[in-house]
């Protein structure tokens, strides 16, 4: 009994012990998922390159990462979060408050919305306009706001085919939907339902219909493409990458004429395009080891540009001005300001 | 209504009732044969991989090598120029594209097999050595049928030119399929081809050890405390009502929980075993407490009042005479108990082990995955190679909780003893 107890006490102070001496030799990264498949990839070559650990790196979605990113210095806070989106002002405030007062901020390279569906289904091609009246929960009719009326496509625009209406779309905790909501449903929402909505017109415009022509599909993207092929009248819609890597199964139709490319979104010519983004934290550099070093990798021409690794897997690499600002501010470790 | 017709009724409605219930048993079994067939038909192709054999030539010149290099030097040494010469003479290249083109059947591992390949036999040096490269996903994907090759090809991730290659390597039965080590040997990758649960497997190892270690001497001392020295008054019965209401709740408040107290609170390193451990014994204990007690309650009583009547005290009764004879019982709900956290994949998400992981943990303080999250995370990636790994890796997890499940009923059978 006495040997119990004295193993049970002995375990609690090994923990106890453990983790009050604990330090970080790991590069940590946190934040959102469209990013993780690319900071993976480079992790990953850089804990191989020998010197340092793999870099760990959870995938939080940026809202969470950021939570988490801004939450104070030390070793017990990621180093790194990845955004499918700038920082906004309000997770700002948060880090400062936090202490966290000077932040690396790295465009990564741009990722554009496909718009897709199984490769059996007939080219489509909408406008903006279009899918958002597909999606929206409520559209103006002869100058009036209504509930979605449109049950087929067709009903939207006689030259769209004669298809129920059948979207899968992200759930509003993603990255994706956050886009594509600011890319699509409000800059596709009409002047006459903007005025109509009046004050709130970026909320509503975004708001997605409930009515069963909208499937909300799950955070994950491999499900969507399963659906998609499953059943050729569906539309989903996700990032570059999986577009990329699942081309047997679905394609993409245009938007606004143009079907989603390397160069379209390089150049953001293709309508749904966003860069992305990840944030340093500058305190942590020379504390956690290898984190300059991973900045290096990452923004390096073998990881970045149009012939680099990242972009074998879906990453849009950015344009060569770009580039030089990127790299600049992960070599001179260039802070932004957090007022 | 005479005799016989009655007789004839009671009789059709046991008939009724048996077919209604052999219905229902082949409903389930049908359920468990689709989804186990699911499984294995996706994940069975995981065990093994797609190699393709290539002559390498370790030359004096290229690797800047003398024989007889220390350890060090050969670490040091760039294996990438005699990789890229040994790779390119599987098949004639006419330019820099078909060149990458052909470079790219291969594992972007190849230099790493190559060096290891070296370290493990240092008079390679200015020698031919005949290897198995590990193919790239896609041409893994491939050989095992998994991909299709029917498609036109700007619809395909392989290139006219990277099937013609395949074509002449499976010709001359260069390109062979071995058993998979690496699923089992390395940790996570981005890379399907070289992914393995390796990682995921020590994490839940260590998480499952720290959740016994913590919840099993708590769960059995409780249990003790609770049915043989209590007294049965009404703060027990809340007590024991409140146990059975733990045992109901959902894993993920045992998350909310661990995040809020043990990571916000104690600070405690986030995405280790020894946070999920910690979580997994919470979520564990009420699931151990409740077998524990039923099977000291189902111990008679003429065995304690045996030894309380030749002199045992209260204590010497219990842990001589009772606690031994409920051990299988215990030991069982324990098993069982354990089987389910090893499944729990929701608690973990809140601590942070849904992450990246590619060294594996050497201590349980040490970042790290577990295999249902390993599950969840291969399950949500863009390469088609993952799809045979999620669900090898069930295959695999499955197969713990079967042995597991095995192990309890063994104990209970072999040493529990029946009281008539």
């Amino acid at each position: 009994m006495n040997k119990l107890t004295s193993i049970f006490i002995g375990f609690l102070l090994v923990i106890g012990f453990t983790t009050s001496s604990y330090s970080r030799d790991q590069i940590k990264i946190v934040g959102s998922s469209t990013v993780y498949p690319y900071a993976t990839v480079v992790a990953e070559k850089f804990g191989k390159s020998g010197k340092f650990k793999t870099p760990v790196i959870e995938s939080t979605g940026t809202g969470g990462g950021m939570k988490l990113f801004c939450a104070g210095v030390g070793a017990n806070h990621p180093d790194i979060t990845n955004a499918s989106r700038a920082i906004k002002p309000k997770e700002k405030t948060l880090c400062e408050k936090n202490g966290v007062s000077e932040i690396i901020e790295i465009v990564v390279g741009n990722d554009g919305i496909s718009f897709a569906h199984a490769v059996s289904a007939p080219d489509a091609d909408f406008t903006k306009e279009q899918l958002w009246r597909a999606l929206a929960a409520k559209v103006d009719v002869d100058g009036k706001l209504v509930e979605n009326p449109y049950k087929k496509w067709s009903d939207i625009d006689a030259s769209l085919p004669n298809k129920k209406i059948e979207i899968l779309v992200a759930p509003p905790t993603s990255g994706t939907r956050d886009a594509w909501n600011s890319l699509v449903m409000v800059k596709g929402c009409t002047k006459t339902a903007k005025s109509l909505f009046g004050d709130k017109a970026k909320k509503e415009c975004a708001k997605i219909r409930e009515d069963g022509y909208a499937v909300e599909a799950g955070e994950n993207d491999t499900l969507i493409v399963q659906k998609l092929t499953s059943n050729p009248d569906a539309f989903g819609f996700f990032g570059y990458s999986y577009l990329v890597a699942n081309k047997d199964k679905v394609k993409a139709s245009s938007v606004e004429g143009v079907q989603p490319s390397l160069e379209g979104i390089q150049d953001y010519s293709y309508p749904i395009a966003r860069p992305l983004f990840f944030y340093v934290k500058k305190a942590h550099i020379g504390v956690i080891p290898g984190i300059q070093e991973f900045l290096k990798e990452f923004t390096s021409k073998k990881a970045m540009s149009n012939r680099g690794y990242l972009a074998k897997i879906g990453l849009v690499p950015l344009a060569s001005e770009e580039y030089q600002i990127t790299r600049t501010a992960a070599l001179d470790l260039n802070t932004i300001s957090i007022k | 209504m005479t005799k016989e017709q009655r007789l004839k009724k009671r009789h059709n409605a046991e008939k009724r009732f048996r077919f209604y219930g052999l219905a229902s048993i082949f409903f389930a079994l049908l359920f468990v044969l689709i989804l186990v067939h699911n499984i294995f038909s996706k994940g069975s192709s995981a065990f093994m991989k797609t190699a393709i054999n290539v002559e390498v030539f370790y030359d004096k010149d290229l690797l800047e090598l003398e024989p007889g290099s220390s350890e060090e030097e050969i670490l040091e040494a760039d294996f990438f120029d005699i990789t890229i010469e040994s790779l390119l003479k599987v098949y004639p290249a006419k330019n820099m594209d078909e060149e990458d083109a052909l470079i790219e059947l291969f594992t972007t591992d190849a230099e790493i097999e190559i060096k290891k390949a070296f370290l493990n036999n240092k008079n390679l040096i200015g020698k031919k050595i005949n290897l198995e490269i590990t193919a790239s996903d896609d041409i893994d994907q491939l050989h095992k049928g998994n991909y299709p090759r029917d498609l036109p090809e700007d619809r395909r991730r392989i290139s006219n030119f990277q099937l013609e290659i395949y074509d002449v390597l499976v010709e001359s039965k260069t390109i062979t399929k071995n058993f998979n080590n690496y699923f089992f040997k390395n940790g996570d990758s981005r890379d399907p081809e070289i992914a393995g649960i390796g990682g995921a497997l020590v994490g839940s190892f260590y998480s499952i050890l720290i959740c016994l270690l913590l919840a099993f001497p708590v769960a059995v001392l409780a249990s003790i405390y609770l049915e043989e020295f209590a007294p049965k008054n009404k703060i027990t019965d809340f007590i024991e009502i409140n146990i059975n209401n733990l045992a109901a709740v959902p894993s993920i408040v045992y998350g909310l929980l661990a995040l809020q107290i043990l990571l916000a609170t104690i600070q405690l390193p986030r995405s280790t075993p020894l946070v999920a451990g910690i979580t997994l014994a919470l979520m564990t204990l009420p699931r151990i407490i409740i077998p524990c007690r039923a099977s000291l309650k189902a111990v008679p009583p003429s065995i304690r009042e045996g030894a309380l009547a030749v002199g045992a005290s209260k204590f010497q009764s219990v842990f001589h005479h009772v606690v031994p004879l409920a051990l299988p019982g215990t030991l069982s709900g324990t098993i069982i108990g354990l089987a389910q956290a090893l499944g729990e994949t929701a608690p973990l998400i809140l601590i942070g082990m849904v992450a990246f992981v590619v060294d594996i943990p050497s201590t349980p303080i040490d970042p790290s995955s577990s295999l249902p999250v390993q599950v969840y995370l291969w399950s949500e990636s863009a390469e088609r190679g993952f799809v045979e790994k999620t669900s090898a890796t069930i295959m695999m997890l499955l197969s713990f909780l079967i042995v597991m499940n095995f192990l309890a009923v063994y104990l209970r059978q072999k040493f529990e003893k029946r009281w008539n």
